[in-house]
């Protein structure tokens, strides 16, 4: 029984797999909340992290939206970015350059796997999602997430994940060219996100990902306007908390595949929300801008609970409850 | 400007001093023993409320840097984050996230006559920037290349007025005209008739405009302090974003991040 015990403290097993990747632990960092790793990097280990999952790229550069793009709410924030980035040539050479290097360097000092490069991937139409897919099929990216659900851009992004035909359409037509596996990541402004869900692995999935941010307003009182240029923007953080753990709940029991769980994840207790729900792994997002190093703070805390309730694998938790 | 490469950390803050300088606006000094350097004029930190529902750091600029371990905040109670870290008191402890954003090039406007214009709550910053300007140029240079403040203030609620004249030459603009230039901080200049070979300044942005327009029409150097709001402060979640005249090496648009690139920026560069 002690011999036991000791050898869960010594190592719990915390990696799980998506789409045949291997991820030393479940828990990877939001697209959009963590850049590309480097402007973290100061406050957190990146070698500690399950995966990075990188903002959104696109064939050319965007723009974005105008500001104001964020603001706050109550226990949230809105945002309304509109996917700004530097193209997928600047991410491939500056980026994914960096990220790389700190693989081969997590390699080399031995700490685990190092963490897992997801690119999320985003376009105006499924071409320039395939050329993105495309384009980085030869380099040193583990998954790419899909973002068929964006709610702050005009053409594209959210039109695909909101129709189950047109998501499994665009799943299948990316899945045909992709040399990585394929997450497709989900919008919970839909009526029913188990349509959804089914309609992503009915395309070929590797797994979804969920939710993307909530559609929300926010007005100010004083000025008689909208707070965010755009009008509109995406809530996130732990005022959606409840509706996400909903969602990856009705995914989870609605696919085989994956699930990755994410909304408002700010500690242990709310990452194990998901993955008792369902989820195989957890991203946390816009609690990174609260405490830098939520996702480290939520893997040590995951290890105390396996600890703590003598669990020796954490995929053993996903979807426990029922 | 050389880029000194400071760890950013959030670390805890020990609040020293607490008051109120002006209705409304609130000086706070820190203790920051984990502080990792000193802090340059222009930069700024993000401050942590008490109140767990508001995820957000609310970003200050620096107002003055005591020893390498101190930092001096002056701020505007504007809002329900705000309000919230006004009830600091001496003795508890806050949160902060720092050192954040680039500074003013200080090194650049060494032995240059450099005019610092200060708008309400942009007066701030100007402090540390006088305070460092004015001990490059000591002795015969500080004859020859005096730091000129000009602060603009509402009406008579002035702040840290006599703190500035112990490191530079003042001169006061307000709305109301019940002190100084009736007017904002560019009426004061022209009517002062104030020279210079370098204008720093921070302030609201129709003011920042104005400031633009004048040094461009006078061929000086202009560095200009933006805001916008933030929500990770460290250059990852592109929320506060200006427009530049050029294409920015980081975004490769026509866009660059307040918190990171700036929150100076030469003022040739930025579409505002």
């Amino acid at each position: 029984m002690n011999t036991d015990k000791n050898n869960i403290e010594n190592m719990p097993d915390l990696s799980v797999e998506i789409g045949g990747v291997r991820l030393q632990n479940p828990v990877m960092t939001a697209s959009g909340t963590f850049g590309s790793g480097m402007e973290y990097s100061d406050f957190v280990d990146l070698s500690k992290l399950g995966a990075v999952v990188t903002k959104g790229v696109s064939a050319v550069p965007w723009e974005g939206n105008p500001t104001p793009r964020v603001a706050e709410t109550p226990s949230g924030m809105l945002n309304a970015i509109g996917l700004q980035n530097p193209g997928v040539e600047v991410f491939c050479e500056r980026d994914l350059a960096f990220l790389s290097n700190y693989r081969t360097k997590a390699a080399a000092d031995a700490v685990g796997d190092g963490p897992r490069v997801i690119v999320n991937v985003c376009g105006h139409t499924v071409e320039e999602y395939l050329e993105v897919v495309e384009r980085l099929s030869d380099e040193p990216v583990d998954l790419l997430e899909i973002n068929v659900s964006c709610p702050n851009v005009k053409a594209g992004a959210i039109q695909f994940g909101q129709n189950a035909d047109s998501l499994m359409d665009v799943t299948q037509r990316i899945k045909r060219i992709a040399k990585q596996p394929v997450i497709m990541k989900l919008t919970p402004n839909v009526t029913d996100i188990a349509e959804m869900a089914r309609a992503a692995e009915a395309g070929g999935a590797d797994a979804v990902s969920l939710i993307n941010t909530l559609l929300g307003m926010k007005i100010d009182v004083e000025r008689r306007t909208f707070v965010l240029a755009n009008r509109t923007g995406g809530l996130s953080g732990p005022a959606i908390r409840p509706v996400a753990v909903r969602m990856v709940y009705q995914a989870a029991q609605a696919v085989k595949i994956p699930v990755i769980g994410m909304g408002g994840i700010g500690s242990a207790e709310d990452a194990l929300e998901f993955i008792l729900a369902g989820a195989t792994a957890v991203a946390v997002g816009c609690m990174t801008f609260h405490e830098p190093a939520t996702a480290v703070s939520v893997i040590d805390g995951m290890k105390d609970y396996m600890i703590r309730h003598g669990i020796e694998r954490i995929s053993d938790l996903t979807g426990a409850v029922r | 400007m050389t880029e000194t490469a400071i760890r950013k950390q959030k670390m805890r803050a020990e609040v020293l001093r607490h008051e109120t300088l002006a209705p409304g606006i609130r000086s706070l000094e820190l203790r920051v023993p984990e502080l990792p350097s000193a802090a340059r004029p222009g930069q700024f930190v993000g401050v942590y409320t008490g109140d767990g529902a508001m995820l957000l750091p609310r970003p200050i600029s620096i107002c003055d840097s005591g020893d390498e371990k101190e930092l001096r905040l002056v701020y505007r109670v504007a809002g329900k984050g705000t309000a919230e870290i006004a009830g600091l008191k001496a003795g508890e402890e806050t949160q902060i996230l720092g050192i954040l954003g680039n500074g003013y090039p200080v090194e650049e406007l060494k032995n240059k006559r450099v005019l610092l214009l200060g708008g309400g709550i942009g007066i701030p910053p100007m402090l540390l920037l006088a305070k460092q300007l004015s001990a490059l140029n000591s002795g015969e240079e500080k004859d020859q290349s005096p730091v000129i403040t000009v602060l603009g203030y509402r009406d008579a609620q002035m702040f840290l007025r006599e703190e500035f004249e112990k490191y530079a030459q003042v001169f006061i603009a307000t709305e109301d005209g019940s002190v100084g230039t009736k007017g904002n901080v560019l009426t004061a200049v022209k009517q002062e008739g104030i020279r210079a070979d370098a204008i720093c300044a921070c302030g609201p942005m129709p003011m920042l405009r104005a400031v633009k327009a004048y040094a461009a029409q006078e061929g000086i150097a202009c560095y200009i302090s933006l805001e916008e709001r933030m929500a990770c402060g460290v250059g990852a979640c592109l929320g506060c974003v200006a427009k530049t005249t050029r294409e920015d090496e980081h975004s490769h648009v026509k866009n660059t991040r307040i918190c990171t690139e700036g929150p100076v920026f030469n003022a040739k560069y930025v579409d505002i």
